[in-house]
């Protein structure tokens, strides 16, 4: 499935909403898959609310760098308040695609991309996936993510998925990944 | 660059020095002034000093600053606050 | 009556005299903790206070830790600030002195060096001026009571200098130091006023009527540049370190040559390298093998940081060979000023022969003789064509070694 020799992905979210967790997740489950990958959180101001940045690189071949990504393949944004306050793609190659947060397709402050897009709040309101306040957004996004690249499959991300977590909160996050992997749209801004 | 840096760091007091974390918010507090009986317990429990009061004595939320954290809503006696949803 | 050139001489340990110096130079606040052998520094100081010949605020601890953050505070608010300690107590301030030089602030304190436990030992040895050397802190090393006197009020002059701003530590050894009395040329405070006026420089200020909060994050995308700042300090303070020894050579009469002191060195073949109080048994070493022809001087370090790369490199670029006798063992590699200045020669294409000698760790006496028997030693190694010698640890008793 790999298009080129190391696919990067970078995810755009704010501190406990979830990006270093979702990243791990994602390179576990590559992993689960025989391939190459790593999971590279950017620890900054850390505190809730203040935009975090994590980054992915998965490979048929060992991977080497560690520093963060620059050119991704896909950007991925769990907050639609966030490309107001961040460049979220910058650096996105040409083809990228962008994986969004946003109720609907409209008025995203986007031209010329092709985007994914899908209510990753409203379905987190709706399955009660919140914590302290804040909805986690990142189980729907990580569905969202997998369905519109195939970079795993969603097998390997329900395997590892319920394997980080106790039954009940394990079912509640599958639930999130497989109502957005359903239900994101794919579309060219 | 025309900014230069200090010897050595040092910051100044400022109103909201990481700009306004009323964006921060999915859902926001939206206050139904009838059921209101002022007592002033969301002003109270509010984190971010996001709430004030009218010349009557009402509670109100300031939008720029609220990051819709919900414990007014959870504190409110009378359930005249309720969480809404905010589109992009 | 007193005239701004009347001299008090007194007989002083190195300890009282720096005592002597704080309150010559004014200081306005001293927090220390006592540890011995430094105590008696802080014990003058509080007499000095408490006899009201000093108007200075003399703030009590529970620690060394403490004592540092205190002066870091004081020092913030534009205050001129004295310390001292030794040993555990300069190790337990660790933390503190990084945050002193990082925040910019001309503190300066004296340290009288002294072995480190376990085993547990009051004697001398460098170990523990040396480890804060990579802090931002200057060092100075004195090797008299009349030297720490001078080296302190210089070193007020020079932390305080806009291009410096970085806190000094004026280092001295225990007891063979500490509480040695010989005679010290006490100068008045009229002349050491018109030397060292009161404090104006400063980084920052902690001022309730401006407020500011010292201690922010900064980025990965800044942090280096508060740290090449510190170094810039650090380089500028070479050039400010002669200068102040030349202003107060011709202000008192003494100078002491700058970041090193050379002795017999300018016409020698053989170059011998020592820091600190041992350094008179050292030159009369010099003067005995000059006696028997051997063309050697003694270069003294008395500035560790900024390390005096250009004076070492001076001194020792003719130098047909080089002795390196040393207080301190850097574990697992050797000696600290060795291989310092083994980095600075090689940086500079300059390799003479190179001797290194381990000597007088936890108060061991490095006497005349001691100094006659590692050059003796190093010389006829030298001729008989090793060029690299040690490096050795002197007078280690073999025969206990397990």
């Amino acid at each position: 499935m790999l298009m080129k020799a190391v696919y990067e992905i970078r995810w755009h979210g704010r501190g406990g909403q979830g990006v270093v967790t979702v990243a791990q997740l994602l390179a576990e489950a590559a992993v689960r898959e025989g391939k190459y990958a790593i999971a590279i959180p950017y620890f900054g101001a850390e505190r809730r609310g203040a935009p975090v940045v994590a980054s992915n690189r998965i490979s048929d071949k060992p991977i080497r760098s560690r520093s963060s990504v620059k050119e991704p393949d896909v950007v991925v944004v769990l907050d639609p308040n966030l490309p107001f306050m961040v460049d979220v793609t910058e650096g996105l190659r040409e083809g990228g695609l962008l994986v969004i947060n946003a109720p609907s397709p409209n008025n995203l402050p986007f031209k010329g991309l092709k985007a994914a897009v899908v209510d990753a709040t409203g379905i987190a309101l709706s399955l009660g996936l919140k914590l302290a306040g804040l909805a986690l957004v990142n189980m729907p996004m990580l569905g969202a993510l997998i369905r519109a690249t195939n970079i795993v499959s969603l097998e390997s991300i329900t395997a590892v998925v319920k394997n980080r977590w106790s039954r009940r909160v394990g079912e509640l996050n599958v639930k999130g990944i497989i109502e957005a992997y359903n239900k994101v749209q794919v579309v060219n801004l | 660059m025309s900014f230069k840096v200090p010897l050595t760091p040092i910051s100044r007091p400022a109103k909201a020095s990481v700009g306004k974390t009323g964006l921060w918010r999915f859902l926001k507090p939206v206050i139904e002034l009838k059921k209101c009986k002022k007592c002033g317990l969301c002003w109270m429990y509010c984190p971010d000093i996001a709430v004030t009061f009218d010349e009557m004595g009402f509670p109100h939320i300031n939008y720029d600053f609220c990051k819709g954290c919900g414990i007014c809503a959870n504190e409110c006696p009378t359930g005249a606050i309720k969480m809404v949803r905010e589109g992009l | 009556m007193t005239s701004r050139m009347d001299v008090k001489k007194l007989v002083l340990t190195s300890n009282y005299a720096a005592a002597y110096a704080a309150k010559l130079a004014r200081a306005e606040i001293i927090s220390a903790y006592p540890i011995t052998p430094q105590t008696t520094v802080v014990e003058k100081l509080a007499e000095f206070i408490e006899r009201g010949e000093l108007k200075a605020k003399m703030i009590r601890v529970e620690s060394e830790h403490s004592a540092m953050a205190a002066c870091i505070g004081a020092s913030a608010t534009g205050a001129r600030v004295f310390t001292a300690t030794s040993s555990h107590g300069l190790l337990y301030m660790y933390e503190m002195l990084w945050w002193a030089a990082g925040a910019r602030l001309p503190i300066v304190m004296g340290v009288v060096t002294r072995a480190i436990a376990p085993p547990w030992n009051i004697w001398t040895e460098h170990a523990d001026i040396l480890s804060p050397r990579d802090s931002g802190w200057l060092i100075f090393f004195a090797e008299s009571a009349q030297e720490v006197l001078d080296m302190i009020l210089q070193a007020y002059k020079v932390a305080e200098n806009e291009q410096v701003l970085l806190p000094v530590m004026v280092g001295w050894d225990a007891f063979i130091s500490s509480h040695t009395a010989e005679p010290v040329d006490v100068p008045s405070q009229e002349i050491v006023d018109e030397f060292l006026p009161p404090r104006k420089s400063a980084a920052f200020l902690l001022d309730v009527k401006d407020p500011v909060s010292h201690g922010n994050l900064v980025f990965p995308d800044f942090y280096m540049e508060f740290r090449y700042l510190m170094q810039r300090g650090m380089e500028s303070a070479r050039d400010i370190i002669r200068k102040v020894d030349e202003e107060f050579g011709k202000i008192f009469g003494r100078r002491y040559g700058g970041l090193i002191e050379k002795y017999r060195c300018d016409d020698a073949e053989y170059a011998l390298i020592t820091l600190g109080g041992s350094s008179g048994d050292a030159r009369e070493a010099v003067d005995k093998l000059r006696e028997n022809g051997v063309k050697i001087g003694l270069c003294r370090i008395r500035v560790i940081r900024p390390f005096p790369v250009q004076d070492v490199v001076e001194c020792l670029s003719n130098k047909e060979g080089v002795i390196v006798v040393e207080r301190d063992i850097s574990m697992g590699l050797c000696g600290v000023l060795a291989t310092e200045i083994a980095s600075v020669l090689f940086m500079n294409g300059i390799q003479p022969k190179f001797a290194s000698f381990i000597a007088g760790l936890g108060g061991r006496e490095v006497s005349v003789e001691d100094f006659l028997k590692m050059l003796d030693f190093s010389l006829k190694e030298f001729q008989r064509g090793n060029k690299r010698v040690g490096p050795h640890w002197y007078g280690v008793k073999e025969e206990v070694i397990p």
